[in-house]
């Protein structure tokens, strides 16, 4: 018998005569909070990362700011003009490395935990070029900021890779003190737009 | 209402005055509380090491001992946890249908003394009096098992001349653990000899709980260190009255 | 290995060992101190905690009480995304799969996110066996691996050394296996995570096969999640070409949505945050991004011992969180080397057993490495009952002796003959009352002769040899009473007379 269906058969075995119904209730909500982008941007410098909100005709100069003399890769559908950056066309992890930022969209915001989600369009681009540079400008509009984890599992498609993000990299491992920045981006600059 | 006494092994055997002083409270308070000359002990002992067929002519002394009764009261959280919440176990064990049905009568009706105080009663002060300073001990049982809650607090805050200072991580346990004492000495005394510093820490003459096991254990480690802490059930605190005291 | 350390003593044991280190009591008590009020701290601002637990603990049941069905609905899903999906019996064969995968790429080495799963088959050193090495790359495993020791924790398996200590061992055994810690490296907790992150850069960059495990699998979609901090995770599931994820069967769950209560139960429970930095979710391949070649394989290894039974079943919805480590007042003090196995405290205390049975002695001494106080059980996001659990394994412990002809060991012998004595005296109130008198006879005595007396006058035994030894090597003991209560009541009718 293969192992596929020995352990498939043990498991049948192991709930013989277990009733499979089991009644889910549904989770509760968070209460509402008012302002949502409000809590949005409370919520995602409680992890100390960097917000800025800026209009849609500032987004450019902010953009321009946050990064300051960093050289950057850009997603091929930012859709904000970046100067002097490099379009990812496929580079390598160590031409990554060589990189110091990257500017993305998201594709969701989520108000309760301060989380920004990827999900890796052409806006925000291939995962690896939102991880390996060490400052991440991420552009999130206030439209996308949804209230709580249940409204983002809704919009968001699990067939796509996601990054969920919330705050800098971060260890506790020494002593359970928080250190901000080990593997992933060091620095998290969300700008957040309208 | 028939209210019985279940005074658990462990008072029975080592400390009665709690017993006595029960039985005292509830007179006081109106109610002839009957002691089921049949009755032994819970069961807890048996189950919580393992041995659950052992557990079954126990448990089936509990529910003959005091099969009629509205109410049984005891003195100990942890006893009244084992009767509401083990004794179907044992009994489901036992494949016997009418022991089943029997501990399904009497678990539900099983009280702990604060429950019964409380809720059955509906009191809070029992006119107690007790002008020392006094820190609470909430077991585990009693907090996590039955859910107790306040109840202790607002019997201990509503006494007379007490003055009830704060346990520091009150809510940690002891150690003591049944045999867990014994098996896992060392870690028990390691949690106990925390649990004694908090409570030297508070400057309390007198430590109060709802179970004498635990009490014997902090008790038996604080005398061991010469702390000069008494241990006292709370059914003594609340027992005591002006003059009496 | 497979599942518990080899060679470990019975809990008793390594408990005394581990308490008389208190460099570790101290490192334990801090640690977690610390983040059993970052939990408390986040746990009381979401309004209905007890709700979102009812919610987890149902999503993680459903999908246990109906595995085969989902097992099968995720191989299809994940099969249809383009993975490549495996079966394993055991830990054996679950190496195997691995190894094979690195063979067939022609690798001499692995990056791995943290996974208990693969701590439990003891995946680095099957990779080892074969000469494939095996880096570890969360900050605490690093730190575990490059100290030749063993994990402690599941959250923080480092959780036991200090900075001080780490420092140490990054200065000592960096340099062996890659890039060497800097000359100036201090104990500054972000100094040394700023060398972890320099020393693993180059073997992210280079590596062409990853090996993680999921916290979660969705059947219906075919996504695997990984919940993590550091990054290192998005590392390994990114930059590979070849990622294989070794995931035990009991991390289905059934739907995509029932994905939203565990990552809300799951980070406020483990680091005490709102939401941990990085969460990944994948299902299957994606054309030009992240690997492509994944390989899944599902793990029993004792895991359909455990569905089998029906009060410990419970334990499989386990999201490894470890909030009923930080609470436990045993573990506390013992740390989680003392449990023998990669999953320490009270919820190790129940899963080893169910998973591998209590046939050896020191498996069989975990349920009894408990106080049974219950606050695991409050704290545990998917409220798994582990004191009833606890309970239950012990009795599994006392049957599996109840056929002995030879005691198999004096302790288990001694214990069963004063259970059974006892039985015997509570069954029957008569004998009761002969026990108590006896024990009265045993005050007197104790009164006559001790000079014990505990604050309110009563006399007390201070140390005694032989069996109360253990009671009263640290603990006085009160004489028993003159009489017992049911003496005092047939005398007094009840103090009426
Ligand atoms: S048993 Fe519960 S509290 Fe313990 S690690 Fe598992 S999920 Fe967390």
């Amino acid at each position: 018998m293969s192992a596929r269906d020995d352990i498939l058969r043990r498991v049948r075995e192991a709930l013989d005569g277990v009733s499979p119904a089991v009644e889910i209730p549904a989770a509760p909500r968070a209460p509402d909070r008012g302002d949502l982008v409000a809590l949005f941007v409370e919520r995602v410098e409680d992890y100390r990362a960097i917000v800025t909100r800026c209009a849609a005709d500032e987004l450019e100069q902010v953009v321009r700011d946050a990064l300051g003399e960093a050289r950057a890769v850009v997603p091929p559908g930012l859709g904000v003009e970046v100067a002097g950056a490099t379009v990812d066309d496929g580079l390598t992890a160590t031409e990554l490395d060589a990189i110091d930022a990257v500017v993305t969209r998201a594709a969701v915001g989520i108000a309760e935990t301060g989380t920004i989600v990827l999900d890796h369009r052409p806006d925000q681009g291939r995962r690896a070029i939102s991880l390996v540079p060490d400052l991440h400008v991420c552009i999130v509009d206030a439209s996308q900021v949804v209230a709580d984890v249940p409204d983002a599992i809704a919009v968001l498609d699990p067939a796509r890779p996601l990054t969920w993000i919330s705050g800098p990299s971060a260890t506790s491992d020494i002593e359970l003190d928080r250190v901000e920045g080990v593997h992933g981006p060091r620095t998290l600059h969300v700008v957040l737009v309208g | 209402m028939r209210v019985a006494l279940q005074i658990t092994c462990v008072n029975d055997a080592m400390f009665p005055d709690t017993g006595k002083a029960v039985v005292r409270l509830l007179r006081r308070l109106g109610v002839d509380v009957d002691f089921p000359g049949a009755q032994t002990c819970c069961g807890q002992p048996m189950v919580n090491t393992g041995y659950l067929d052992e557990a079954v002519p126990v448990v089936r002394a509990f529910v003959d001992a005091f099969a009629g009764y509205d109410a049984i009261v005891t003195p100990s959280g942890s006893c009244a946890g084992s009767a509401r919440h083990q004794h179907s176990i044992v009994a489901e064990r036992s494949g016997d249908p009418a022991l089943v049905a029997a501990v399904a009568e009497t678990a539900p009706r099983t009280y702990e003394l604060t429950e019964f105080l409380v809720d059955v009663l509906g009191v809070t002060d029992v006119g107690a009096y007790f002008p020392h300073r006094v820190t609470y001990h909430p077991t585990c049982h009693s907090l996590r098992m039955l859910g107790v809650g306040d109840r202790p607090r607002r019997l201990l805050e509503a006494v007379r001349g007490i003055e009830l200072v704060e346990l520091p991580n009150a809510t940690e346990c002891c150690g003591f653990g049944g045999t867990f004492a014994l098996k896992n000495a060392d870690t028990s005394i390691a949690m106990g000899a925390d649990k004694a510093r908090h409570v030297r820490d508070t400057g309390a003459e007198v430590l109060v709980a709802g179970d004498n096991s635990c009490l014997m254990h902090i008790g038996g480690m604080l005398s061991r260190q010469r702390a000069g802490v008494r241990v006292m059930h709370l059914a003594e605190i609340l027992a005591a009255t002006e003059g009496a005291a | 290995m497979s599942g518990t350390f080899v060679g470990m003593p019975a809990f008793p044991t390594a408990a005394r060992e581990a308490l008389a280190d208190t460099q570790q009591r101290r490192n334990l008590a801090h640690a977690t101190r610390t983040i059993r009020d970052k939990r408390a701290a986040v746990v009381a601002e979401v309004e209905d905690w007890e709700g979102l637990r009812l919610a987890g603990a149902a999503v993680k049941e459903a999908a246990l009480r109906d595995l085969a069905t989902h097992l099968e609905t995720l191989e299809e899903s994940l099969t249809r995304a383009g993975a490549i999906v495996h079966w394993a019996r055991d830990a054996e064969e679950a190496c195997a799969i691995v190894a094979q995968v690195a063979r067939d790429h022609g690798v001499d080495e692995v990056v791995k996110v943290k996974s208990m799963a693969t701590g439990e088959i003891g995946l680095n050193e099957a990779l080892e066996a074969e000469g494939i090495a095996a880096w570890e790359t969360d900050l605490a495993e690093l730190i575990v691996q490059l100290g030749d020791d063993l994990p402690s924790h599941i959250l923080v398996p480092a959780i036991h050394r200090n900075r001080a200590e780490i420092r140490e061992i990054f200065r000592r055994r960096m340099g062996d296996v890659g890039r060497p810690a800097p000359e100036a490296l201090t104990d500054d907790p972000g100094v040394l995570a700023g060398a972890a992150r320099e020393h693993l850069r180059e073997k992210f960059l280079r590596a062409k096969v990853a090996v993680s495990g999921a916290n979660f699998a969705v059947a219906d979609t075919g996504t695997l999640v990984v919940v993590e901090s550091e990054g290192n995770g998005r590392m390994c599931l990114t930059l590979p070409e070849v990622l294989v994820s070794v995931v035990g069967i009991e991390k289905v769950v059934a739907t995509w949505s029932d994905l939203d209560a565990m990552l809300r139960l799951l980070p406020r429970s483990s680091t005490g945050e709102r939401m941990n930095p990085y969460t990944s979710t994948w299902s299957g391949v994606t054309p030009g991004d992240g690997p492509q070649e994944v390989h899944v394989v599902l793990l029993d290894n004792g895991r359909t011992r455990a569905l089998a039974d029906d009060v410990g079943r419970q334990a499989l919805r386990c999201i490894r969180c470890s909030a009923c480590l930080n609470v436990c007042p045993v573990y506390e003090r013992v740390g989680g080397h003392a449990y023998g196995s990669v999953y320490p405290g009270p919820i190790g205390a129940i899963l080893n057993p169910l998973l591998h049975g209590v046939s050896d002695e020191q498996t069989a001494s975990l349920p009894y490495a408990s106080s049974l106080c219950g606050a695991c059980f409050e704290v545990c996001p998917v409220r798994i009952d582990i004191p009833s659990v606890l309970v239950d394994q012990r009795a599994a412990v006392v049957d599996s002796h109840r056929g002995d002809r030879v005691p198999r060991s004096g302790s288990h012998w001694q214990e069963a003959v004063a259970m059974k004595a006892a039985a015997w005296t509570f069954s029957d109130s008569r004998r009761l009352r002969w026990a108590e008198r006896a024990s009265g006879l045993a005050g007197r005595v104790i009164g006559r002769f001790s000079r014990t007396t505990l604050p309110g006058g009563r006399a007390a035994a201070g140390r005694l040899p032989g069996p109360a030894a253990g009671w009263t090597g640290a603990r006085d003991l009160p004489a028993p009473p003159p009489e017992s209560f049911r003496e005092w009541w047939d005398r007094t009718d009840g103090g009426r007379s």
